[in-house]
């Protein structure tokens, strides 16, 4: 196997509200020999809520953010679910519509781009899966993480709808009962949580206009997983992590009962099982502390 | 080639309740052999008459069609008349939980008092509103592209998979709900229909509308006819600011807000989208914000990056935007 390469497509939080999930992604493509090249001209993914507005605008972004991961002819990985899901559902809708992709094409020649659909869009966490390989990166684990019992969330945006999800990946996975998260943890030595909310929503795309909704659906997720015996949390998703990690007071009020518990981002995880260190993984910049690296 | 048929061993755990004699719901465990070609009202049938007479639910057509039999396996909304057992093994292993659409709103086993999801079908005026000529002088034609508009969302069978299966419906009791935003969809979408504003304005109200809407997939995943229900809510959202229904609150600026924040830096600026939906209401984020701040998670406005080519984002913005606000 040469070395993996892939187009990093950021998000915008990793670059703001969640600085410690660009450290951790870097350390641990680092530690695991994987190139990312960043893509720097990349925009916001309209973050599910400005195809709401502007559909065709949204389509527009998203195919030039992928034009320029074809220009590098490389697999476009992301790190946050909701850019994956807006990333592939362009994708997915452009492969399937000649008239919507000349459309697109129309605007995107423009400013001398051309979506073509020649780069696939995959969220980190299946690239390692699928590509990398778990086994492998059991080998590599130096601190095993045997002493933790470790609380998969997996985030609505990565798992449904899963025809399209599916499509970005090579591993099958089931929304009801997905697997892949769970699998990672147990490659990094610890013990996983079974629990009702591992696949359910953690209201963040309602924080603004329904905060008590929202507020419930987070605190039921770390009822969930503290119920299941969890030490911690684990996510591949930025967004649910700044709802699990940073809202927990509004949470804890909402569904009458104090809730907190340590949130990690996927990356942080495998960087903690290759023996980075807790500055390498950004651990000093969780709301709700991580007392145990 | 030949079609074989295999069997296993599959223990179901069933929910009983009895609403006029039951304090409390039970369960009960069956352990039966089942065949690759049973579906999973085949079992509650077996059950019903094999076990318990007294066991209940509701079935009808046994074709998809009727809508009654929806229930849950492990969680996941279904029609029991067309989910086959082998692929619920195959997702869940051979422990499957039987249970009704909402254990909260059960009467009788699987039957369930459907009537908040009726309230919410009728709430949203579930047919065609048209001033119709009682003696027109020519056919009120549709034409296929306008009938494909509806993108299925005629299919609807009301079995309330999607309904049950909403988080919020769990939370909010306002809330339409997705069977109920994919009906208005429906009418929305036809030509015929002259109720446009009437109905969304209806649907732009904060905690009933399309607003509350978590985005989790969960109705467009267990829809057993692919009628895309969370793609209609954002149909419906469009519509909303294409008829200039969307009044400004903080939801219809939170989606707008991206776009601004798009033309000023190609990444979003997180601090400024938030004072943008809320307005003076940002204040109570400030809390959360200091919290935030001390641990490096607030990015300051002179460290706020922007996207490389920016030109190329603006002038797309320019190009190719269709609404307006």
């Amino acid at each position: 196997m040469g070395k993996l390469k892939y187009a990093l497509f950021t998000g915008c939080t990793a670059k703001q509200s969640t600085p410690e999930q660009m450290l951790s992604t870097m350390a641990i493509a680092e530690k695991l020999d994987i190139e990312l090249v960043e893509l720097t001209e990349a925009s916001c993914c309209g973050a599910s809520h400005l195809q709401d507005y502007d559909d065709f605008l949204s389509l527009v972004l998203n195919a030039r953010n992928i034009a320029y991961a074809e220009k590098h002819g490389l697999t476009m990985v992301t790190i946050c679910n909701t850019c994956q899901l807006n990333t592939a559902m362009t994708k997915h809708r452009l492969d399937n519509n000649a008239d919507l992709k000349a459309r697109v094409n129309e605007k995107l020649e423009e400013v001398g781009l051309e979506y073509k659909g020649t780069s696939m869009v995959t969220h980190f966490l299946y690239a390692i899966i699928d590509d990398f390989g778990l086994d492998k990166l059991k080998e590599m684990v130096v601190k095993p993480l045997s002493q933790f019992n470790i609380a998969p969330f997996y985030g609505c945006h990565n798992i449904r709808p899963s025809e399209l999800q599916n499509e970005t990946h090579k591993t099958p996975e089931s929304s009801y009962n997905p697997s892949s998260l769970d699998d990672l943890i147990i490659a990094c030595g610890g013990q996983t949580v079974d629990y009702e909310e591992k696949n359910k929503c953690c209201g963040f795309h309602v924080e603004l206009q329904a905060p008590h909704t929202a507020a419930v659906l987070t605190g039921n997720a770390i009822a969930g997983a503290t119920d299941g015996n969890a030490d911690w949390m684990v996510t591949p998703c930025p967004l649910c992590h700044l709802k699990l990690d940073t809202q927990t007071g509004h949470a804890s009020k909402a569904i009458g009962r104090d809730v907190a518990l340590p949130v990690l981002h996927m990356q942080q995880m495998i960087g903690l099982a290759l023996g980075c260190s807790s500055a390498e993984l950004g651990l000093k910049h969780h709301v709700t502390e991580v007392d145990f690296a | 080639m030949e079609h074989t048929i295999t069997t296993q061993e599959v223990n179901f755990k069933v929910f009983r309740f009895n609403a006029d004699e039951d304090y409390l719901p039970y369960y009960e465990d069956y352990k039966m052999e089942v065949t690759s070609e049973e579906v999973v009202l085949d079992i509650l049938n077996r059950i019903k008459w094999d076990h318990d007479g007294s066991f209940s639910y509701r079935r009808s057509c046994r074709h998809g069609i009727c809508g009654t039999c929806a229930i849950k396996v492990n969680g996941r909304s279904t029609l029991a008349c067309k989910e086959s057992l082998n692929d619920m093994v195959e997702t869940f292993g051979s422990d499957l939980v039987i249970e009704p659409l909402s254990k909260k709103r059960a009467i009788k086993d699987m039957i369930i008092d459907k009537g908040d999801f009726w309230e919410k079908n009728d709430a949203i005026h579930p047919f065609l509103i048209s001033h119709i000529d009682e003696h027109p002088e020519m056919e009120c034609a549709v034409t296929p592209e306008q009938a494909n508009a509806l993108n299925d969302a005629d299919l609807c069978i009301q079995c309330g998979a999607c309904h049950y299966a909403c988080p919020v419906m769990e939370i909010n009791e306002d809330f339409f709900g997705p069977a109920a935003f994919a009906k208005a969809y429906r009418f929305e979408a036809d030509v015929r229909d002259d109720a446009h504003t009437t109905r969304l304005l209806e649907l732009n109200e904060e905690k009933q509308g399309v607003w509350d809407c978590v985005k989790c997939m969960e109705c467009a995943e267990v829809c057993p006819k692919d009628v895309d229900p969370i793609g209609k809510i954002t149909k419906l959202h469009q519509m909303l600011f294409a008829e200039g229904v969307a009044k400004s609150n903080v939801a219809t600026r939170h989606a707008v807000g991206f776009a601004h924040s798009i033309a000023k830096r190609g990444v979003l600026d997180e601090g400024e989208l938030v004072l943008y939906s809320e307005g003076p209401a940002i204040v109570k984020h400030v809390p959360v914000a200091v919290k935030m701040l001390t641990k490096g998670k607030i990015c300051m406005p002179w460290n706020m990056p922007k996207s490389d080519n920016l030109d190329e984002i603006q002038k797309l913005v320019k190009s190719s935007s269709t609404a307006k606000f």
